[in-house]
């Protein structure tokens, strides 16, 4: 499904150019669950923007269900965005001033969709996350973990392929970063190929593929039997 | 993006901060209702002006004494090296064919006195003819008797104005009135008409104009107002008035004449400029609340810029982002259009209900033109902004927020 040939991408930081990939090479089949670790800086993110069509390589390819990625435009990029791939952020990026509704239906809008039928879709979802309740409330009402749920609805409203996530559980508590966490498996148990970014270990060896990442290489690659 | 979505948005978006967004609409609203008023109070002295001239008739030519080629009301006696206009010039007009009447005029200030009261007032002198030709109305009494031009008679009327600062409220009908040396009986008092043609009728005294040349001790009349049958008998009226007075002038045309749409020629002219350039200035303000919408636009992005990140994470593309900053900008103008709108319109309205006479009215022009304007403003100095916005790089705009936890 995703497949990454002799990736690079260099940052200029201050007046040090970093090297955020090194000539990546990489091949994520669908429904695979990944987790992404590495120290800081070691281009995890970067790696995660790349997969997420969120920024483009210096050179190399990216092919994404044998699309290479890296001959369209910005606009063409987006619409890949919306329709194959979901963002959860650690900041949650809701928009405050939306109630939780407003945010999950977002990339509908954005698409055109007409009301009554965003409306099912959403109706279907909060109340699959448990946030039936909570679908008037703004972010700021809401708790950390109702947060991330929502954020993680947002992401999958359009029914995506791949589901990014950059340290979902970074700013929640133990608690409910458990139940995030088994939520967004939950979700690549019904097949969504499942990329997640993290720092911290027990998390990331819950994936059954784990990558170390430092110096913008691919340090380790390591993969659990199929189950 | 449907439209009713990207209106809800930004309609959120507007409320949300409900303070910086009345600011801005109150520039755009201060702006338009400016051009309106402005121009609604141009247009209406137009009009004011033009429908002074209207209650002349446009089948009237006034005749001047002296040839001059500006239209003011400089009394014949400074004149020198003309022939005063005479009453026999007057009766000779009559005479020709396609006149219907003739008006003279004579008009001097004088210490009028009445009820025990004195007051230097306006006298005119003229005919019945006048107030025919001009539509002056009485409201009590008549008008002046149907005498022979030459024929002195001491009677007048008075204007509403006269009557209540000599008289009050007691009845004026039959009383005396001293006109300088002479004394005339109060026969009528006209109607009110306020200003007329610079001359407020409301704060004269009218009497016949023999009785005006021996008040004033002159042959010479201030001007003369012929009326003609037919509209289009007024070319060659004007070239018999002139033969007319050249024969009897001792081969001097020296007279001009005007007629009522080379004056209203003129103002309409002179009107229309000023109201044009008075909208135009009040126009700057508009640019100016353009300015303060690229300000907001400028601001909204660089506080927005991790929500940008997200929307174009969601899979916005440049295009949409654009629109929805351009729109924001839109909105809040068209609000603010129609909120000036029905503020200038307000404004001319009590101005109106304050002073009756002045009649308002916004020249359509003006009401399309302050409304594009200020959207044409808002969508030129929010395209900037809002392209700056759509060009934000995605990853950088989210890292706003996720770097500082990385």
């Amino acid at each position: 499904m995703i497949r990454l040939e002799q990736l690079c991408k260099r940052y200029q930081l201050g007046d040090e150019p970093v090297q955020a990939l090194d000539h990546v090479d990489l091949n994520i089949t669908a429904g695979e669950y990944l987790s992404v670790m590495g120290p800081s800086g070691s281009g995890k993110s970067t790696l995660l923007n790349m997969l997420g069509l969120l920024d483009t390589p210096d050179s190399g390819h990216y092919w994404l269900n044998d699309t290479d990625m890296t001959t369209l435009d910005e606009e063409a990029r987006a619409a890949e965005r919306n329709c194959r791939i979901g963002f959860v952020f650690q900041a949650y990026h809701l928009i405050d001033r939306l109630s939780a509704r407003e945010n999950i239906e977002l990339p509908l809008v954005l698409t055109g969709t007409p009301p009554a039928q965003r409306h099912l879709k959403v109706n279907e979802l909060l109340q699959r996350l448990g946030l039936d309740r909570h679908a008037d409330h703004r972010p700021n009402q809401l708790s950390g973990g109702q947060r991330q749920r929502v954020a993680i609805a947002r992401a999958v409203i359009r029914k995506p392929a791949l589901l990014l996530a950059d340290e979902p559980t970074g700013n929640l508590d133990s608690h409910s970063g458990q139940d995030v966490i088994e939520l967004l498996e939950e979700l690549n148990s019904e097949g969504i190929t499942l990329v997640m970014v993290t720092h911290d270990a027990n998390m990331g060896r819950r994936a059954r593929r784990r990558l170390w990442m430092q110096d913008g290489k691919l340090l380790k690659d390591e993969q659990d039997a199929q189950p | 993006m449907r439209s009713p979505d990207l209106l809800r948005f930004n309609l959120r978006l507007l409320t949300g901060q409900w303070f910086r967004t009345l600011m801005t609409l109150l520039a755009t609203a201060v702006g338009v209702a400016a051009v309106l008023l402005l121009t609604g109070m141009g247009e209406g002295a137009r009009r004011f002006v033009l429908e002074e001239f209207n209650l002349l008739g446009n089948d009237v030519l006034i005749v001047l004494p002296g040839r001059k080629e500006t239209t003011g009301g400089i009394p014949p006696l400074t004149g020198e090296g003309t022939r005063d206009l005479t009453l026999g010039d007057a009766e000779a007009l009559l005479g020709l064919p396609g006149v219907r009447a003739v008006a003279p005029l004579v008009v001097g200030l004088t210490q009028v006195e009445g009820g025990g009261r004195n007051r230097e007032l306006v006298v005119v002198g003229t005919s019945v003819e006048l107030f025919h030709i001009r539509q002056l109305y009485v409201s009590q009494g008549r008008l002046l008797p149907e005498t022979p031009l030459d024929q002195a008679e001491p009677v007048c009327m008075i204007g509403p104005e006269v009557r209540r600062s000599l008289f009050d409220q007691q009845p004026v009908l039959g009383r005396w009135l001293r006109t300088g040396d002479r004394r005339c009986r109060i026969i009528g008092v006209l109607e009110d008409r306020g200003v007329s043609l610079g001359t407020d009728m409301n704060d004269t005294v009218i009497i016949p104009v023999a009785s005006a040349q021996q008040l004033f001790n002159t042959e010479g009349l201030f001007r003369l107002f012929v009326q003609v049958q037919h509209l289009e008998l007024l070319d060659s009226v004007k070239e018999e008035v002139l033969e007319l007075i050249q024969r009897r002038h001792q081969g001097e045309r020296d007279v001009t004449l005007i007629t009522q749409d080379s004056l209203l020629g003129v103002f309409d002219d002179v009107l229309k400029l000023l109201t044009l350039a008075v909208g135009a200035i009040a126009a700057i303000s508009l640019v100016v609340a353009g300015i303060l919408i690229m300000n907001i636009t400028l601001i909204s992005v660089s506080q927005r810029t991790s929500e940008i990140g997200l929307l174009k994470a969601l899979g916005a593309s440049e295009r949409q982002v654009h629109r929805l900053f351009l729109s924001e900008a839109l909105i809040m103008t068209l609000i603010g259009a129609f909120t000036g709108v029905v503020a200038g319109y307000a404004l001319l309205w009590t101005g109106h209900w304050l002073w009756p006479q002045f009649p308002v009215s916004v020249p359509l022009w003006a009401l399309i033109g302050a409304v594009l304007l200020a959207i044409g403003v808002a969508l030129l100095f929010a395209w900037l902004p809002a392209r700056k916005a759509a060009r934000v790089p995605p990853v950088l705009a989210l890292k706003g927020i996720s770097d500082a936890h990385r």
